[in-house]
């Protein structure tokens, strides 16, 4: 496997954006980089559609004044992401339509600060008891009682 | 040990990558419709351009639905921002360079948009290209001066107009007895201006809707009211 195959770098890309979207999505706690990653997962998805019928030296499938070239690239994937890209910066309005929402509700876009103000806003208002760790199953204000009965007991 | 695990996680994923580049085929592709579609498309169609063949006329009902897609986020995008208050304070109007810069390139904008939408049958381009390129025609100036904003509801009656206007194109086919979004009209000559039958219309139609939906979706993220 020649390592400097055009194959091999290009789906080297394809798949490297995605990683570093994927990576982005799990590893950061901020909303604004979590919709970053998701923008560089679509790149990536979309240049991997496009590569899935890639030909060396095919020219793009158009007819330019009435000469048909010898290999004309696969129209099908090229159509799906032509779309796909429309779609994702719709897509990427939208989730940040929702990150300013969050701003405006919680005054920060940090996840983990925005997990615990929305933890409080349940305890405060359906008397659910905070949980110890993000783990630990809600304890709602029937269990506590059976729980409390059964240690009286 | 969040970021331990995500890491562990990514470094699988990456693995299990690796192991598939090893039995990866690189020169043979499994999918063959496209050649298939290259062979008979300028026939078929009339367009010179075989992927506005494939976007509109082998799968144009995906495009409505993506065009649906397009629609439903827009419309969230609109319902989530919501309605700016009266008395909310704004931003101040932008520097020299880029009002000077918004007010030239707006009719430039506007002309390269609909070239590119007019002439998505011959070259590479289209209406969603172009679509997006009327989109930011509109918005650059609602981004030099925040104080001016866009008409929503002349938008929204142009986005419905336009794609009322791509399903009535797909309905006039059933009437002539054939399938939903078949090619109409004469297919000319290949490769002229006018040519292709309703590609064209069709096209200028997805232009118009993704061009308005997109500005009106951007005008209200720049709408949407600063933090106090």
């Amino acid at each position: 496997m020649d390592i400097l195959d055009i194959n091999i770098i290009l789906y080297s890309a394809a798949f490297g954006l995605m990683l570093i979207g994927i990576g982005g999505i799990v590893i950061s706690n901020h909303l604004i980089r979590i919709i970053f990653g998701i923008a560089l997962l679509e790149a990536g998805a979309n240049l991997l559609l496009l590569l899935s019928t890639y030909h060396e030296g095919a020219s793009a499938p158009i007819i330019v004044d009435g000469s048909v070239p010898a290999m004309m690239a696969d129209p099908v994937p090229q159509a799906l992401v032509l779309t796909a890209i429309v779609i994702g910066v719709g897509i990427l309005a939208l989730a940040l339509s929702l990150a300013i929402r969050v701003q405006r509700a919680y005054g920060t876009l940090d996840m983990r600060e925005v997990r615990l103000k929305l933890e409080q806003e349940i305890s405060e208002n359906a008397g659910i008891e905070m949980p110890s760790s993000s783990h630990a199953p809600a304890v709602t204000t029937a269990n506590s009682a059976a729980a409390q009965q059964e240690s009286g007991s | 040990m969040r970021r331990f695990t995500a890491a562990l996680f990514l470094l699988g994923l990456g693995v299990m990558i690796a192991a598939i580049y090893q039995h990866m085929d690189f020169s043979n592709t499994a999918v063959n419709a496209g050649q298939a579609i290259n062979a008979v498309a300028a026939e078929e169609t009339g367009a010179a351009n075989f992927v506005t063949s494939v976007v509109l006329a082998y799968r144009g009902i995906d495009t409505l639905l993506e065009l649906t897609i397009l629609f439903t986020a827009a419309m969230i995008g609109g319902m989530v921002l919501g309605r700016r208050r009266v008395d909310a304070p704004r931003d101040p109007d932008a520097g020299f360079i880029l009002r000077t810069g918004a007010d030239l390139l707006f009719p430039l904008l506007l002309v390269v948009g609909l070239y590119i939408i007019l002439h998505g049958h011959l070259t590479p381009g289209g209406g969603f290209q172009g679509g997006v390129i009327l989109a930011s025609a509109f918005f650059l100036p609602l981004l030099a001066r925040p104080g001016s904003s866009i008409n929503q509801d002349v938008i929204s009656i142009v986005e419905g107009l336009a794609g009322a206007t791509f399903i009535i194109i797909g309905l006039l086919a059933m009437f002539d007895g054939k399938e939903f979004l078949t090619p109409l009209l004469d297919k000319g000559e290949l490769g002229a201006l006018i040519s292709a039958g309703t590609l064209p219309i069709l096209y200028l139609a997805v232009g118009i809707k993704v061009g308005s939906e997109l500005a009106g979706l951007l005008a209200h993220l720049a709408e949407a009211e600063a933090l106090d």
